[in-house]
């Protein structure tokens, strides 16, 4: 551990505000880029049902 | 008459085939997922608690965590979605149109990563946000290739005819990656020199890199199944016809 207490972790040696800032937007371009192809899926399922449902009351 | 010699691995004629192609990548995403969630957190924690700081920059230098492995995945990225357009170019394989789609949007959230984290690092460091330099200036027009990808992508009706178009965009584009790599060696810059080379050691102590290529390893496993899981997607809506497709959606 490099670090005595959770404040000093937290505090970075003063430069804590770029340190945190940084992880901070990596977790969010993360979890963007696993939401987003999650999303998608459930969007596409969603419409090729609706479509196959159409296509088999019309036919 | 001799037998045609095929001469690329089986795989390559395999992948052709989307439905193939769906089915491999679901099994191997969780041979990716698992050691991408291990290593990011071991990575993390290591980099974040446990790597000592460094003498000069004291913690700014943490950032290395993600700036660095954020911006190695920005090019491998897009040597791989220039390296697929070319094989969709050349054998006309949909797989690999849609692997090469599938890269962009990851590879921009990538680039902007690393000049995020790199503005941040230079705010405590160099004194600065943003220097016109060599290096952050390729990286930045690597953004821009990536997005000019994407637009140019969806400004086609037919996905054939996007396809070429974004594939020799993005192959133009890749006289870029070398301008990045040695920009830091021909011009004057403020940008320190790559940690990880093939030839040499690392010039930090073990217990600064080891973590460092524990990120880089965990961040290409976390690309591999974004990757898989977009590139899925665009399989399903492509081949919605199928029969294929048809059955797995009624099965859902």
């Amino acid at each position: 551990m490099s670090f005595d207490s959770f404040s000093e972790f937290l505090a970075m040696g003063g430069h804590g505000i770029y340190v945190w800032l940084s992880y901070a937007i990596a977790l969010v371009l993360f979890v963007i880029n696993l939401a987003s192809p999650l999303l998608r899926k459930k969007q596409l399922i969603s419409e090729l049902k609706r479509r196959l449902r159409r296509e088999k009351s019309t036919s | 008459m001799a037998e045609k010699k095929k001469w690329m691995p089986r795989w390559f004629y395999q992948m052709a085939s989307p439905r193939w192609s769906y089915e491999i990548m679901g099994k191997l995403m969780p041979w990716f997922a698992i050691p991408a969630a291990v290593l990011l957190v071991l990575g993390i924690a290591w980099a974040l608690a446990f790597a000592p700081q460094d003498y000069q920059q004291g913690n700014s230098f943490r950032i290395i965590y993600i700036h660095v492995p954020s911006a190695i995945l920005a090019q491998s990225c897009y040597m791989l979605m220039a390296v697929a357009g070319a094989i969709g170019l050349i054998w006309k394989m949909k797989v690999a149109d849609m692997v090469a789609k599938s890269c962009a949007p990851i590879g921009a959230t990538m680039a902007i990563l690393a000049l995020a984290t790199g503005a941040i690092w230079g705010k405590p460091t160099w004194g600065s946000w943003w220097v016109w330099d060599a290096r952050l200036t390729s990286m930045l027009i690597l953004l821009f290739l990536y997005l000019g990808v994407i637009a140019l992508n969806s400004a086609f009706e037919s996905e054939a005819t996007a396809a070429q178009a974004t594939a020799v965009l993005a192959l133009v584009g890749l006289v870029n990656i070398p301008i990045i790599k040695y920009s830091v060696e021909w011009w004057n810059t403020l940008h320190q020199p790559a940690t990880f080379t093939l030839t040499e050691r690392p010039a930090m102590p073990a217990e600064m890199w080891v973590p460092l290529l524990i990120m880089v390893i965990g961040f290409y496993c976390f690309f591999a199944v974004s990757l898989m899981m977009r590139t899925r997607n665009e399989i399903i809506h492509r081949e919605r016809r199928a029969s294929w497709v048809r059955e797995l959606i009624e099965k859902q």
